[in-house]
């Protein structure tokens, strides 16, 4: 791809999530969940065929409302959950749902690439991860390399552990932690831990970063001050268990050693404004 | 009465010769007066009264004119007695001198009888003389007669005197070994080997003779017993190392092995000096306890240097003859020894840390330095005195670095000062450039007061000082580079420290300080670099002859340092500004707000913090240039209110066919218009550190407004905020454009995010922010 001419794809309307779908083994796909509140919001699925250099997209209705935050489930490439905004009477209210894509939307699309355009299909609800006494949801975490059972919600001061039953159209919540102190607190953003055999997660509020254990829903590390401003995103190296990446409003983004938070291992500071989202790969990546 | 007169008249004159031929006779008593000599002189006056011519008794009489006169003047009875009266004193004159002729002729009878009579009595005398000679002769005949008995009598009592002699030497001989006892008793050991030393010759040659052999051997048998004494004595050690030599020389005169006593004499003195050095090693104790290191050292030149020279000295005097071997192993000797004295100095210096008085420590290597040149006078060729001046050299280098970290923590003493001064909330912000000044001072202050305190080490009066090290290396690379250089790399780096470590700990460098300390760099940069670097060369002399850190390096440093504070600060202070945005768009419900009567307080307060963080700024630097301002600075509308263009927009989002376009325009605009680089570098002014601050907090107000849902009201109450910020911001900043198109932005986007987006009046928002 460095070779080629970079691939640019537009889109009609303003998105914030973007997720990589890794259930899907044979093709390079991505989800778009796009921000409009004046028209149905879209789910556009683009598959980048690195051999030609090319995208092929398709788009699915999420009539919902617009869409913050976009998880693909790690073993059924139909399944999808989505953070929205619902408005409703003058009041906006963050939701969670999981979603199955229609089984069809691949053929229809080729079939007639026309159409899509005007008459997109629209998604399946399968179930709400909504808890009125819980709040308004910033993300949702699906169990990474998990069979698609088990994802985690965060919203508003509360992480919680759903189970997902009845190929995902129920789901009931397994345990809960809270996050517990002076002022109105939030988690901005969370992360599941490949490692340890997926039992920790790591969330994000404030300018504070914890580690919690998820056999027991217990903090195991806190990083507090991790960045100067608000902390936007973090994600763990997958290769090495316990290096984990944080950005935030500083304009930082800083690699930590979980082991011991006193000091970042390493302060990046190149970016001239927020840091929204951060990827731990092999190489990092990150997206303003 | 004429002749008596004679004699003293003076007759010789030229006068007088030419007058009458009857002064011819004078003339002749003249030559007979100058003959004895007698003087002229003083006669003057006589000579004067005798020139009348009337004058009967002068020499000048005339008796032609004296009897015309007398014819003359008298009467004839005048003239009778007159005639009467002379012819009286030439009667009486007369006889005077047949007197005198009478008397005369006496005297040469006398005369003549006297000389024959002598005649007769040298006649007899002659006789006399040769009688006495005579005699002479017959003495002389005796003595020689005397002498030649007396011969054979000399010869013999030479020849006794000599026996004497012989016999008194015999006697010493015999005596000796009583005599030798007795020294021995009397521990007169000295006496004892010059006495066998002078019949040792004699005993040897005469050695064939049992009597001597006798002798001999009893001398031998003392002689060891008196060598095993004094062995026993070198070996004991007590005494001093005087009568320590005294004993070498004794025994090295009763022909023992030199080789040996050079062995025992050096391992003796070492014992010596080992328990000097063990003294020495007991007074190193922790430093409080410890004796100055003036004392130290001044103990360890007294006992162990000053005896070791003892040592030296005697050694070398003693074993003179054997020098090929005594020398190699005394510099062994010294040297080991000296190693170990060195190590224990140095321990004891590296306890010095106190950076207090330098001019001790530095007095205490010099006395250190200056006792050791007498050891190198003594021992040429030795390596000890270049050890020594390792060992000052090592001292001052250390010393450099103590005075490196004592200012290091002065630095950073001030700077808590500093900080705790800003902390006291009683008007800081006025006291800022006093603030700036008193630390900067404080800081020279304090270099100046190390400088001089290391310039004792190159003094003139101190010995090491004209060393090639302390004239060259040590100025440049000890003085300037370790210790000059250093420290101002050392601010640099502090000061960036504050920058890298403080922002993630919760702000907990004061903004303020960053500034502070952004200006001290600055100012360090254009002029206090140069001027502490020149001091040094100055004070110093400094011949680089290695190269050193120029002064253009640190000056670049230092303004790196002054740019990244600088930076920080912006940062901090837009990120301070930016935080209170954040807050107040977060927690709001926007969807349900009330329609806007007021300005909100938090902007209220943005417009404060920016005025007092302007404030602050403007009393450390300049103002700086700022685009030129249109006459209607605070008065700009939006766009999203005011142009047609933009109402069109708004028209165009209404239409669900077109959903795409609703962007376009602004998105076409934005691609057009300048790229803002928000936490870029800012110059050295305030209207630049400004403008970084308020673009960061715009932009973080943007970001928000972007993540939020909005109500008709809240959008405009959006409006509102961004009014009131165009009406105050817009003087601090060098573009105003900038301020425009940010807040520009903000409207637009949370007109986007605006469920209901019906836009305030312009008239309206106006009356309100007028309010306040």
């Amino acid at each position: 791809m460095e070779d080629d001419a970079p691939v640019i794809y537009g889109l009609e309307f303003q998105a914030r999530a973007l997720t990589a779908q890794t259930a899907e083994t044979d093709a390079i796909r991505f989800l778009v969940g796009t921000q409009s509140l004046k028209f149905d919001n879209q789910i556009h699925i683009i598959d980048f065929d690195d051999e030609n250099n090319i995208i092929n997209k398709n788009v699915l209705l999420h009539q919902a409302g617009e869409i913050w935050h976009i998880g693909a489930s790690p073993a059924d490439k139909a399944v999808l959950t989505t953070c929205y905004n619902k408005t409703s009477n003058s009041r906006v209210v963050s939701c969670a749902a999981v979603w199955r894509m229609p089984t069809d939307w691949e053929t229809a699309s080729h079939e007639s690439p026309d159409d899509t355009a005007h008459n997109p299909q629209t998604l399946e609800l399968l179930c709400h991860l909504d808890d009125s006494a819980h709040g308004n949801a910033a993300c949702v975490l699906w169990e990474p390399m998990g069979d698609g059972k088990r994802v985690i919600s965060l919203a508003d001061n509360h992480a919680l552990l759903w189970d997902l039953q009845e190929s995902s159209t129920q789901a009931t919540v397994s345990s809960t932690a809270t996050l517990e102190g002076k002022g109105q607190l939030k988690f901005n953003a969370g992360k599941w831990s490949p490692h340890h055999n997926c039992s920790q997660l790591a969330t994000a509020n404030d300018t504070v970063i914890r580690g919690w254990d998820l056999r027991t829903m217990s903090q195991i590390y806190c990083i507090e001050n991790a960045h100067g401003q608000l902390v936007r995103d973090l994600d763990f190296n997958p290769n090495r268990q316990y290096y984990m990446a944080s950005c935030g409003d500083d304009c930082k983004v800083k690699f930590w050693d979980v082991r011991n938070v006193q000091e970042p291992v390493k302060t990046l500071e190149e970016h001239s404004h927020w840091l929204v989202n951060c990827k731990g790969g092999g190489r990092s990546e990150e997206l303003r | 009465q004429l002749n008596c007169r004679q004699p003293s008249r003076p007759g010789i004159g030229p006068r007088e010769e030419e007058g009458s031929g009857r002064y011819r006779r004078r003339r002749v008593h003249g030559m007979l007066k100058l003959y004895y000599g007698l003087n002229e002189e003083g006669k003057a006056e006589e000579e004067q009264e005798s020139l009348d011519p009337c004058d009967i008794n002068g020499p000048h009489f005339d008796p032609e004119h004296y009897l015309n006169k007398l014819r003359r003047e008298c009467s004839l009875a005048e003239l009778m007695d007159q005639e009467t009266c002379m012819v009286k004193q030439i009667r009486s004159l007369d006889s005077d001198m047949q007197t005198l002729v009478y008397e005369n002729y006496n005297k040469f009878i006398s005369a003549t009888d006297t000389i024959r009579k002598m005649k007769n009595d040298f006649k007899k005398m002659e006789d006399e003389m040769d009688c006495l000679s005579a005699n002479m002769a017959a003495i002389t005949e005796f003595s020689a007669c005397i002498s030649g008995t007396l011969q054979d009598q000399h010869a013999q009592i030479t020849k006794l005197s000599g026996v004497h002699t012989l016999l008194r030497k015999l006697q010493f001989l015999f005596e000796l070994p009583a005599r030798l006892n007795k020294c021995l008793e009397l521990q007169a050991y000295a006496q004892a080997v010059n006495s066998h030393r002078r019949a040792r010759c004699v005993l040897r040659q005469y050695s064939h003779l049992p009597s001597f052999k006798g002798i001999q051997d009893d001398c031998h048998a003392i002689m060891d017993k008196l060598a095993q004494e004094l062995r026993q004595k070198f070996r004991d050690g007590g005494s001093s190392a005087k009568d320590l030599a005294q004993c070498v020389e004794l025994l090295l005169q009763l022909d023992e092995p030199a080789e040996e006593l050079c062995d025992k004499f050096l391992s003796h003195a070492r014992s010596r000096l080992e328990s000097d050095l063990q003294g020495l090693e007991a007074e190193i104790r922790p430093y409080p306890s410890a004796p100055a290191v003036k004392d130290f050292i001044d103990r360890g030149c007294n006992e162990f240097v000053s005896s070791l020279c003892l040592v030296i000295a005697s050694y070398q005097e003693l074993f003179i003859n054997h020098a090929q071997m005594a020398n190699g192993k005394l510099h062994a000797f010294v040297d080991d020894l000296a190693a170990r004295y060195f190590s224990l100095v140095e321990r004891r210096i590296q306890e010095e840390k106190g950076v207090g008085d330098n001019s001790l420590l530095v007095r205490a290597l010099d006395r250190f330095h200056r006792r050791l040149q007498a050891v190198a006078k003594l021992l040429p060729g030795s390596p000890v005195p270049n050890k020594g001046i390792e060992i000052v050299i090592r001292a001052a280098t250390e010393r450099v670095k103590q005075y490196l970290a004592a200012l290091q923590s002065f630095y950073m003493d001030s700077l808590t000062d500093v900080r705790q001064a800003l902390a006291t909330p009683r008007d800081a912000p006025t006291s800022l450039p006093e603030l700036l000044s008193s630390l900067s001072a404080s800081i020279l202050n304090q270099i100046k007061s190390v400088l001089a305190s290391v310039h004792l080490f190159t003094a003139k009066d101190i010995t090491f000082s004209n060393k090639p090290y302390f004239k060259g290396e040590f100025c440049s690379q000890g003085v300037r580079e370790s210790l000059v250089v250093n420290f101002i790399k050392f601010v640099c780096q502090s000061s960036r420290q504050f920058c890298e470590s403080a922002g993630d700990k919760g702000g907990s460098t004061p903004p303020v300080l960053l500034l502070l300390l952004s200006r001290l760099c600055l100012d360090y940069e254009t002029s206090t670099i140069s001027y502490i670097l020149t001091l040094t060369d100055e004070q110093f002399l400094v011949q680089h002859h290695s190269p050193v850190t120029p002064v253009t390096t640190l000056c670049e440093e230092a303004r790196e340092a002054a740019q990244k504070l600088l930076n920080h600060y912006v940062k901090v202070q837009g990120l301070i500004i930016s935080q209170m945005l954040r807050k107040s768009v977060e927690t709001r419900d926007w969807v349900n707000t009330i329609e806007p009567r007021n300005v909100r307080a938090v902007m209220k307060r943005v417009v404060e913090d920016t005025t007092s963080i302007d404030v602050q700024v403007g009393l450390l630097y300049e103002e700086g240039v700022r685009k030129a301002h249109s006459s209607d600075s605070s008065k700009r509308t939006f766009s999203v209110y005011s142009s047609s263009r933009q109402q069109a927009r708004y028209a165009a989002s209404y239409t669900p066919s077109a959903p795409m376009d609703t962007n376009l325009l602004s998105n076409i605009h934005k691609l057009f218009s300048e790229r803002i680089d928000i936490f870029s570098s800012v110059e050295f002014n305030k209207v630049s550190v400004m403008t970084g601050i308020i673009k960061i907090s715009l932009k973080t107000f943007l970001e928000c407004v972007r993540l939020r849902t909005f109500g008709r009201y809240g959008l405009q109450q959006i409006q509102v905020d961004c009014h009131y910020l165009q009406m105050y911001l817009w003087r601090f900043v060098s573009d105003e454009n900038l301020v425009h198109f940010l807040l520009d932005e903000i409207v637009c986007s949370s007109a986007h995010r605006c469920l209901d987006p019906a836009p305030m009046e312009q008239s309206v928002i106006e009356v309100i922010c007028e309010r306040g």
